[in-house]
């Protein structure tokens, strides 16, 4: 039964918030987060949603995402060495079983990998409360034996939710959410078991499947509008403290004829000194231990786990 | 409980989800080299297409299909265009730089317009088979004799005009059916360019023969880019070349790479864009003579694969 509210998160103003300084006095938190996704060729069909447009097989989709993985990847992985951008992994958790090459590259830099589920080709949709958990500790415990670390983030795979998915990942020991688009500051998010959660900013404005497939930009605009919004946040950032992130998928912005546009938006965001680049599980962190409190008004208990 | 499929995980395991090609990452393969060891190799194909006026709409429309009702004059002639006017023009463009390109040719037109064909011959062209015509769509359930039909008539149909055999297959929206490559390997046809998950040539499996894939990139397409995410000339050229100046650079520090374009007759054709074809054309044959390598397909595939 569809509800018309999942109460995650209270209602507050942009003029009136507490404000947040990073660490060093920083006024903008600043995080990429690679997708690094497997699509299967033939996923079992589910109901709710199609995984291909076209029938099997799915040559066009499927192609250009195994194209990320074998040409974009390690493209995508030199321009952020060359910022010293450590990436933030939205990691589909079956890669460390397919492509265990990636993983290793990414390890070697210290890079964060948080959960997007088993494949991007499974969905949340049609699955039971303890069959969405039992995939959700898969994918913990997949990337945490692959990476030595339990993942502190989630994307739910490919977007797709169910009312519990929130209060299922933070059962599951996870920090912080990417799934919300509310707001450009973490956000206190209210969970059944009352476990200290936060929503951290992601972006689909900014993210470069939505800009370049969605909204069908040209490269140069997209780096454009990465610049505009962070001169945005940083202005904003001086009173307020706020976060932003690009999400790229290793099919898009590493295609030769883009690249350029994101290498110059991060030379561009990089060459400021009042900018905190670092990982979504970093401003997480930090913003549980120093600001979390402020932000809950009302004590949350416990209640409706299972 | 819901469908157990939905957590069963058939391929999750080491590669691939399927056994078409083996898994590598493109920068961690032995470096390719060119001749005079130039970083890039530039492949040019012209995709000439008959869409028929009338027959039943396939299950997949290709790029640039008909889409109004029965008689739709206004895409029929519109695509008839391309081959009364617009190949002459790219052939102009191409003939006066003597560039090396290949033919992607819908078998039809040796019927509808041998006039063409003829013509086209007397190029150094290397010639594609690339369907029987542009609702002769290979995805889905279409019968595997109706499919191989048209890649027999299309091969026959060619041979008649081409002087050299067609080794080539471009399939019409660069969409398969999951037997295509065994048709095509039955055909005697030696590689196919339809999977966009490389850059470079690779081994294709079928169950009856090896293929190899010259991958063309759909992302630098112009249908893709002009007609279906509404980028401006200037904005194509300017891509274009910026693919050119990023793969330039990254075959100098790590072996050859290879830039593919696919020039369509019927939109790059049109009065208001031959220039930026022309650009394109000066950009990468003259002013990056001494950087790229301009060769027909097999030319590139016996280099890189030896």
């Amino acid at each position: 039964m569809a509800k018309t509210e999942l109460e995650l998160y209270d209602y507050a103003s942009w003029e009136d918030r507490p404000q947040i300084v990073w660490p060093g006095g920083a006024k903008l938190a600043f995080w990429v987060a690679p997708n690094i996704e497997f699509y299967e060729l033939d996923p079992p069909t589910n109901p709710h949603r199609k995984p291909w447009p076209h029938p099997f097989p799915a040559v066009p989709g499927y192609s250009i995402r195994d194209y990320g993985n074998r040409v974009g990847h390690q493209r995508q992985m030199d321009v952020l060495d060359k910022y010293g951008i450590r990436g933030s992994i939205s990691l589909s958790a079956a890669l460390c079983e397919h492509h265990p090459e990636i993983i290793d590259l990414c390890l070697e830099r210290d890079w964060e990998f948080f959960s997007h589920g088993i494949y991007n080709t499974r969905y949340t949709y049609g699955l039971t409360e303890d069959e969405e958990r039992e995939m959700i500790e898969d994918a913990m415990a997949t990337i945490e034996k692959a990476v030595g670390r339990r993942p502190a983030g989630y994307l739910a795979p490919a977007l797709s939710h169910s009312d519990h998915t929130i209060d299922l990942f933070a059962e599951a020991g996870g920090l912080y959410t990417c799934d919300l688009f509310h707001d450009d500051q973490p956000t206190t998010v209210k969970t059944r078991s009352g476990r200290p959660f936060v929503s951290i900013p992601y972006s689909l404005e900014l993210n470069d499947t939505i800009a370049y497939v969605v909204q069908k930009m040209e490269p140069r605009r997209y780096g454009d509008i990465i610049r505009r919004s962070f001169d945005q946040l940083l202005l904003e950032g001086a009173t307020k403290g706020t976060v932003m992130c690009i999400p790229t998928h290793n099919y898009q912005v590493s295609c030769p004829h883009r690249l350029r546009a994101f290498d110059e938006a991060l030379e561009y965001i990089t060459s400021h000194h009042d900018v905190w680049v670092t990982t979504g599980r970093e401003i997480a962190e930090y913003y549980l231990e120093h600001y979390h409190e402020d932000h809950v008004e009302a004590p949350i208990t416990a209640g409706g786990s299972s | 409980m819901s469908d157990p499929n939905l957590l069963d995980y058939q391929h999750r395991r080491y590669g691939m989800d399927h056994e078409r090609y083996e898994w590598s990452m493109l920068q961690d393969r032995e470096p390719v080299h060119w001749p005079d060891d130039k970083p890039l190799a530039l492949w040019i194909n012209v995709s000439v297409q008959h869409f028929p006026l009338s027959g039943d709409k396939p299950t997949v429309a290709p790029p640039g299909a008909l889409t109004m009702p029965y008689p739709d004059l206004r895409h029929y002639t519109l695509r008839d265009y391309g081959n009364r006017i617009g190949i002459f023009r790219l052939l102009e463009a191409l003939e006066r730089h003597d560039a090396q390109f290949s033919l992607a040719i819908s078998g039809a037109l040796s019927m509808r317009y041998p006039k063409l064909l003829k013509r086209l011959s007397q190029t150094a062209a290397e010639w594609l088979g690339h369907g029987w015509n542009m609702n002769a769509i290979h995805a889905g359930d279409v019968e595997e004799a109706v499919e191989q039909q048209w890649i027999q008539d299309t091969v026959a149909a060619l041979s008649e005009f081409s002087s050299e055999a067609i080794r080539g297959w471009f399939s019409p929206g660069r969409i398969q059916t999951a037997r295509t490559p065994e048709l095509l390997s039955d055909a005697g046809l030696q590689f196919h360019c339809d999977w966009v998950n490389d850059e470079l040539p690779y081994r294709f499996a079928t169950e009856n023969g090896g293929l190899v894939c010259l991958p063309s990139s759909l992302e630098l397409d112009d249908v893709f880019l002009l007609n279906q995410n509404f980028h401006s000339e200037d904005s194509y050229a300017q891509q274009v070349i910026d693919a050119a100046d990023f793969l330039i650079a990254e075959g100098e520090q790590q072996g050859g790479r290879l830039l593919s374009l696919n020039f369509h007759p019927w939109l790059l054709g049109q009065p208001h864009r031959i220039a930026s074809v022309r650009h394109i054309l000066t950009e990468l044959l003259v002013n990056r003579a001494d950087k790229i390598w301009n060769a027909q397909p097999s030319q590139i595939i016996q280099l890189a694969m030896g």
